[in-house]
């Protein structure tokens, strides 16, 4: 009787080696699945990176950089052709200037706000408001932009057109607005308790702690917020397409239409362009630059993220 | 006010007609797999085929599915070449160019003009500057030689205000842009580049309707559908009276240069049973009739259909235009003259 409780507990305590084996080869053929789960990502940016630059390589084969980067029109489908990026990028930079020019503020308000000043119960209520201004499809924005604020702003604005770049950077400043306010927030959160404190020590209010210490302190996560708000700015498609126009103008001039770079590549993929034409390749160039500085704000910010992290 | 009730009760119609065709076709694909019939191109011709195949399903009961696609003339044409399409909507009739790709996949196809269309120049309701415009203006507003130079209302007619141009128009891929580059500066496809051209008539009909600076120009149908928020501008041709486009004057005639057949396009490429039947009934006079004016275009004359359902049955195919379009020409003579493949 004991002898068999004996060799039961041994078969319990210690697993047969065929039992040991199978469970490291399930192991690691889950930790392969993993990893090739984790790779897609890192493959699949690869993959656009490469169809971007090989078809832009058709391009800048046929006009040359110096060319797309100073031709002030950009007429690809006319008879009379021009490859200057310039009108787009003018109108993707309006857009994102007025964008940012509300989320800016806005959001550091509302992040001070929620971080020094809201109670628990507010906060706790806000922030799902705000996170469910980041659940709204673009398209809705677009139209919202177009249909809603537009009218309203040619009420104070006769003079402004009705495809414009304010509406649609207002819009997008709305819809920036929940991810630049909780990433400043979180910043300011992270600045420690000992800083507030020896502000009040030093007599300071609330306010003063808020404007003259905590937000100085999380300078740093504050500017990464903004600068990844604007890389989400620049890139957003459907709203400038919907309510900026589609027409190509160098301007500077939010009251005026003008067709933005993703506004640009929705209009073209419209009509059906044969495969190896011009108007074809450009929107690869235009994909590219689009890419190039949504990346290079990308990489700022996230260098801006880590510095405020290595602080404490 | 009235406009505005009938555009939305003609909206209710077609949804409750698209839910009538979504259930009949419910209730029949378990039964057994729809025969599909794809069409693809013009914008402007969109309406009226959409609307056919729209009836054409609900007396099919699900038998045959019909889906229209929108990607402009050019685009239209591309596809159907390739042998993805069995019909083309065309605002403008198949080119050279286009005719070679087809006889290079061996295509054959038989081209049907289905409706006169007077292609329209609008202005928003608010502007009160203009009542109507020469073609020599209008050529003015969108020569390629205007590209960043004519951006002020006044630089068309000194008497019109200081005021910018906001200029819009169908999209280079589509026939409603050649034929009016071809009516108005005079070379089919040459024009300035430095304005809102879309694909999307709806989008024209918003920017123009939002903007007192606006003009642009597109297929009556969506003048039609949107008269409370556009107004459309007479044309002055050679000299004679001003013009207002409307389905008269389109048939009359008088609409001169830009009233224009539109067509289809359909491929003799192993056609199905189903593709007859849908072109039997597209050229049905009374079904064209019908439809043809609901969404706004001129049927043609009873006589015109039926020659042209008869040349589809005899299969007389190729083009009649050998040269691009033709400014003012007639229907008939249209129907009997020489087609190349």
């Amino acid at each position: 009787m004991s002898d068999l409780i004996k060799k039961v507990d041994q078969a319990w305590l210690q697993p047969s080696e065929r039992f040991i084996k199978r469970r490291a080869m399930r192991a690691a053929f889950m930790k392969a699945i993993l990893f090739g789960c984790a790779s897609l990502s890192v493959l699949v940016t690869l993959g656009i990176l490469y169809v971007l630059l090989s078809e832009s390589w058709a391009f800048f084969r046929e006009i040359s950089i110096l060319e797309f980067l100073t031709d002030t029109q950009w007429t690809p489908l006319f008879e009379d052709a021009h490859f200057g990026i310039l009108p787009l990028l003018s109108a993707t930079l309006t857009v994102t200037g007025v964008a940012l020019s509300f989320a800016l503020p806005a959001g550091l308000i509302l992040a001070i706000y929620l971080s020094e000043f809201a109670s628990n119960s507010i906060r706790e209520t806000v922030k799902p408001f705000l996170e469910l201004l980041e659940g709204v499809p673009t398209v809705v924005y677009g139209y919202f932009a177009l249909l809603f604020v537009t009218p309203l702003l040619q009420q104070l604005m006769p003079n402004l057109a009705g495809f414009n770049l304010l509406a649609p950077g207002l819009v997008i400043g709305i819809m920036i607005l929940p991810y630049t306010t909780s990433v400043s927030e979180d910043a300011m959160r992270a600045v420690p308790n000992q800083l507030r404190e020896g502000a009040y020590a030093l007599g300071f209010n609330r306010m003063q702690t808020a404007v003259r210490v905590v937000v100085p302190a999380a300078l740093s996560g504050i500017t990464a917020a903004f600068v990844l708000g604007m890389s989400r700015a620049i890139g957003e498609t459907m709203v400038v397409a919907i309510a900026g126009g589609q027409n190509p103008n160098l301007t500077f001039n939010p009251t005026e239409g003008a067709a933005a770079i993703p506004a640009y590549i929705v209009q073209v993929s419209m009509g059906d362009l044969p495969h190896d034409s011009m108007g074809y390749k450009t929107i690869f160039a235009a994909g590219l630059t689009l890419f190039l500085i949504t990346l290079a704000f990308n990489i700022i910010g996230q260098l801006l993220k880590r510095r405020f992290r290595e602080v404490y | 006010m009235k406009t505005a009730n009938t555009s939305f009760e003609c909206l209710l119609r077609r949804t409750l007609k698209r839910m009538a065709i979504l259930s009949v076709s419910a209730l029949t694909l378990s039964a057994s797999a729809a025969e599909l019939i794809k069409i693809d191109g013009s914008s402007t011709v969109y309406p009226i085929t959409e609307a056919m195949a729209e009836e054409f399903q609900i007396a099919e009961k699900g038998k045959t599915r019909v889906t229209v696609g929108v990607s402009g003339t050019g685009g239209g044409f591309k596809k159907f070449c390739r042998g993805e399409t069995q019909i083309a909507n065309a605002s403008r009739p198949i080119k050279e160019k286009e005719r070679a790709k087809c006889r290079e996949k061996g295509i054959r196809f038989v081209e049907i003009p289905v409706a006169i269309d007077a292609l329209a120049v609008l202005i928003n309701p608010k502007n009160t500057w203009v009542d109507h415009l020469t073609i020599d203006e209008l050529k003015t507003l969108y020569a390629p030689e205007s590209q960043g130079k004519v951006m002020n209302w006044n630089q068309v007619r000194s008497s019109f205000p200081d005021r910018p141009l906001k200029l819009f128009g169908a999209g280079v891929d589509s026939g409603t842009y050649d034929y009016f580059t071809k009516a108005v500066v005079g070379k089919e496809h040459s024009s300035r580049g430095d304005f809102t051209a879309s694909e999307d008539d709806n989008l024209l009909v918003q920017g123009i309707a939002k903007d007192e600076n606006a003009i642009g120009f597109f297929g009556y149908a969506y003048y039609h559908e949107n008269k409370d928020k556009l107004k459309a501008v007479s044309i002055v041709y050679q000299g004679n009276k001003a013009v207002a486009p409307s389905p008269e004057t389109a048939k009359s005639g008088q609409y001169q240069p830009l009233s224009r057949p539109i067509f289809i396009y359909v491929s003799l490429n192993k056609p199905t049973d189903a593709l007859k039947r849908f072109v039997q009934f597209y050229l049905d006079p009374k079904h064209a009739k019908d439809y043809v004016s609901e969404v706004g275009y001129v049927p043609l004359p009873k006589v015109a259909y039926e020659k042209a359902l008869n040349n589809f049955e005899n299969e007389k195919t190729g083009s009649a235009f050998a040269g691009g379009s033709k400014i003012g020409i007639s229907i008939e003579e249209l129907l009997i003259a020489k087609t190349i493949d």
